[in-house]
C-alpha cells in the first residue's frame, strides 16, 4: 500500500512567480519525512504539489517530475482527482464537514464518490478508520452527533480517520498540530508513529521538537535570499540533521541562531 | 497548578473586595450626599421618572392653550435635555454623553416604527372586517356575486400562479449564475462583467420588466394586446433573477475554502463538490434568500398590470387569458370605491391588502425557520 516518491527537478510557479526551485529528494515508503524551514520557504507548496493540490490557486504549476510508483503525477494523461485519491492530505486547520455527522464525515471521501457500499461495510471502515485515528472510544457511542461539535484535536483526529478511509497511499499533513494544544498534539504524534507501519507520511511542520520526536528524515527548506525562491537545502535521516548538519545554514536554523 | 491557585485566591477576593457595590435601589433618587466625584450612579428608575415629568410638562402646555405637536415637541426636548443633564450632574460626562445618545437612537427607531405600526394598524382594522370563508374562496363572477358574497379567489390563485412560474424561471437560472460566479468564474473578466449586470438588473425599475414581458409576447405571439400568466411571471423573473443571485453569492462565498479543500484531497471532483459539499452547507442561507426574493416579487403591481390585465373569474391558465393576482387587483378596484357600490369595494381593497400582508409576512416567516433548520448543527 504506501509508496515511495521521486522528486527530480521540481519548480513551482504561480503565475510567473517562482515559488520554489530546483527540489530533488525520493521519500521512502512507511517512513515519516518532515519538512522544516521558515515561513514563506515554499514547504506547504512543496507539500501541495505531491498530490497536484496546489492546482486549486488559479495560476500555478509544476514544472519536473513527481514520481509515485513508476507513474509521472503530472504527466499530461493523469487526472489530479485520481491522484488526490491515491494521495491523502491532512490541513492546518481541522475541517471536518460542518453538515455531516462523525459517521458521514468519515465515510465522506467513500459517498462523495458515490462508491456504493452496504451498511456493515460501511460500518466496519468507519469504525477501522476511526480505531486507526485513535478516536474510536472517544466517540462511538455519539457517531450520529455533528463532527462539528468535537474538540479541536478530536475534529482533527476526525479529519485523519477521514482521509485514511479512503485508503490512500501517502497521507500528507500540513502542520497538522499548530491549531492545537499540547495534549491533542502529542495524541497526534502518536497516531503518526502508529500510522507510519501502513502509510507513507510527509508532515510539514514549524516545530522542530516535532520534527525530532516524529520523521525518520527531514528536509530543510530555506529562501536564499528575500525575494529570491525557496529551495531544498538539505534532505537527510533526521538523526543526522538534528546531530550534524552538512549545511551551516542548517546548523544555525535547528539551534535557533538564524539569519 | 495548585501554586497558581493559592496565589490567586486572596487576590481575586481583594480585588472583588475592592469594587465599590452598585446602588441599584429604585428608591434612592437624585444625587446621594456627598457624592461629587462623579462616582454615582442613576436609579434605574431614571428614564421613566423623567419621562413621567416630560409627559407632563405636554400635558400642562396642552392646557395652558398649546397645540399639541408643540407641547409633544417640547415635552420630548424637556426629556431630552433633562436625562443627560441629570447624568452629567450624578455621574460623569461619558455616562452623561452614553444616556444623550442612547435616547437619540431610539428616537429615530421609533421614528422609523410610527409608518410601520401606523400602516399594519389600519390595513388590519379596516380589512379584518372584510375577511370571510368567502371573500376567500368566492370570486367575483356574476354567480358568486347572486349567490354569495364575492371575493379575491380568483386574485389569490393568480398571485399564487404568477409568483409560481417567476420563480420556476428565476431560482434555476439565479443559483447557477451564482454558483458559475463563485466557484468557476472567480476573478475572471467575464465574471466582473456579468456581476456588473447582475447589478445593473438590480436597478431596473419594474415598469421596464413588464414592458419587456409585454414587447416580448407580443412578438412571440403575434398578439396585439397579449394577456397571459406566463407574461407575468417572465416579468416578474425579471425582477428575482438578480436578488437571488446576488442572495446566493453571498452565502457561497461565506462557505470556507477549507471545506472545498477538504473534499479536493479526498479525490472528489470539483463538481462534486459543490454539488454535494458547498451547497449543503450553505443551503439555509441559500432558501432563506430565494424565500425573501419571492415574497419580494409577490407584492408587484406595475409590470402585471401590462401585461396579465384583470379578471373577474379564476383562471389557472398560464398560457391564455387575462389573470388577476392581489396587487393588480387592489389597483384595478381603487376605481370603483366611488359608485354605487363604493363601499363593498372599499371593504375589499383592504380585505385584500391584508391577506397580501398576510402572504408577505407568511413567506418572511417561512424563510427564517427554513434557514434555522438547515443550519449546521454542532449539537
Amino acid at each position: 500500500m504506501a509508496k515511495s516518491i521521486d522528486v527530480s527537478d521540481v519548480n513551482i510557479y504561480y503565475g510567473d512567480f517562482l515559488a520554489v526551485e530546483g527540489v530533488n529528494m525520493t521519500i521512502r515508503a512507511k517512513s515519516v519525512t518532515a519538512f522544516i524551514g521558515p515561513s514563506g520557504c515554499g514547504k506547504s507548496t512543496v507539500l501541495r504539489s505531491l498530490n497536484r493540490m496546489h492546482e486549486v490557486i488559479p495560476g500555478a504549476r509544476v514544472e519536473g517530475k513527481i514520481v509515485v510508483d513508476g507513474q509521472d503525477l503530472y504527466a499530461p494523461e493523469v487526472d489530479p482527482v485520481a491522484v488526490r485519491r491515491q494521495v491523502g492530505m491532512v490541513f492546518q486547520r481541522p475541517n471536518p464537514f460542518p453538515t455531516m455527522s462523525i459517521y458521514e464525515n468519515v465515510i465522506s471521501g467513500l459517498r462523495l464518490n458515490s462508491k456504493r457500499m452496504n451498511k456493515s461495510t460501511a460500518d466496519g471502515v468507519v469504525e477501522k478508520s476511526l480505531r486507526g485515528a485513535n478516536l474510536w472510544n472517544e466517540v462511538k457511542d455519539r457517531l450520529n452527533k455533528p463532527g462539528a461539535g468535537l474538540s479541536g484535536g478530536q475534529q482533527q483526529r476526525l479529519c485523519i480517520a477521514r482521509a485514511i478511509a479512503v485508503q490512500p497511499d501517502v497521507l500528507l499533513m500540513d502542520e497538522p498540530c499548530s491549531a492545537l494544544d499540547p495534549i491533542s498534539t502529542s495524541a497526534i504524534e502518536d497516531l503518526i508513529h502508529e500510522l507510519k507501519s501502513d502509510y507513507t507520511i510527509v508532515i510539514v511542520t514549524h516545530n522542530m521538537q516535532q520534527a525530532a520526536r516524529v520523521s525518520d528524515e527531514t528536509g530543510f527548506f530555506n529562501l536564499k535570499a528575500t525575494g529570491e525562491p525557496g529551495r531544498l537545502v538539505e534532505f537527510n535521516p533526521t538523526k543526522k540533521m538534528f546531530s550534524n548538519p552538512d549545511e551551516s545554514a542548517t546548523e544555525a536554523y535547528i539551534s535557533g541562531r538564524f539569519g | 497548578m495548585s501554586d497558581h491557585d493559592d496565589l490567586s485566591g486572596p487576590d481575586l477576593a481583594t480585588s472583588s473586595s475592592g469594587v465599590p457595590v452598585d446602588v441599584l435601589d429604585g428608591d434612592i433618587v437624585g444625587p446621594r450626599p456627598g457624592d461629587t466625584g462623579g462616582q454615582g450612579r442613576l436609579p434605574r428608575m431614571a428614564a421613566a421618572l423623567i419621562g413621567v415629568g416630560a409627559v407632563a410638562v405636554a400635558g400642562l402646555l396642552w392646557l395652558l392653550g398649546l397645540g399639541l405637536l408643540p407641547a409633544v415637541l417640547l415635552g420630548y426636548v424637556a426629556f431630552l435635555v433633562a436625562f443627560p443633564v441629570w447624568s452629567l450632574a450624578v455621574e460623569n460626562r461619558r455616562k452623561a454623553t452614553d444616556r444623550l445618545v442612547t435616547v437619540l437612537v431610539w428616537t429615530a427607531f421609533a421614528l422609523a416604527m410610527i409608518p410601520l405600526g401606523s400602516l399594519i394598524w389600519t390595513v388590519v382594522r379596516r380589512g379584518a372586517p372584510a375577511i370571510s370563508v368567502g371573500f376567500l374562496t368566492d370570486d367575483l363572477s356574476g354567480r358568486a356575486l347572486i349567490e354569495g358574497t364575492g371575493g379575491i379567489a380568483m386574485a389569490l390563485a393568480g398571485t399564487v400562479l404568477v409568483t409560481v412560474i417567476a420563480a420556476i424561471i428565476a431560482i434555476p437560472i439565479g443559483v447557477l449564475t451564482a454558483v458559475w460566479l463563485v466557484e468557476y468564474g472567480k476573478g475572471s473578466r467575464l465574471a466582473t462583467v456579468i456581476t456588473f449586470l447582475v447589478d445593473v438588473m438590480t436597478g431596473i425599475p419594474s415598469i421596464v420588466a413588464g414592458l419587456f414581458a409585454f414587447a416580448f409576447f407580443q412578438v412571440v405571439l403575434g398578439a396585439p394586446l397579449p394577456r397571459l400568466a406566463v407574461g407575468g411571471g417572465v416579468a416578474l423573473a425579471l425582477l428575482m433573477i438578480p436578488t437571488v443571485v446576488r442572495a446566493v453569492e453571498e452565502m457561497l462565498k461565506l462557505v470556507p475554502d477549507d471545506l472545498r479543500e477538504a473534499s479536493y484531497a479526498l479525490g472528489v471532483p470539483k463538481w462534486r463538490t459543490i454539488v454535494k459539499v458547498v451547497l449543503p452547507t450553505a443551503v439555509a442561507g441559500i432558501v432563506t434568500g430565494v424565500t425573501l426574493a419571492i415574497a419580494r416579487v409577490a407584492g408587484e403591481t406595475a409590470p402585471l398590470l401590462l401585461i396579465v390585465g384583470t379578471a373577474y373569474t379564476t383562471n389557472w391558465n398560464p398560457f391564455d387569458g387575462a389573470v388577476s393576482t392581489l396587487p393588480t387587483f387592489i389597483y384595478g378596484s381603487l376605481n370603483r370605491t366611488g359608485g354605487q357600490y363604493g363601499a363593498a369595494w372599499t371593504d375589499a381593497v383592504w380585505g385584500a391588502a391584508l391577506v397580501l400582508i398576510v402572504i408577505v409576512m407568511a413567506l418572511n416567516v417561512v424563510a427564517r425557520v427554513i434557514g434555522s433548520v438547515f443550519a449546521p448543527k454542532t449539537k
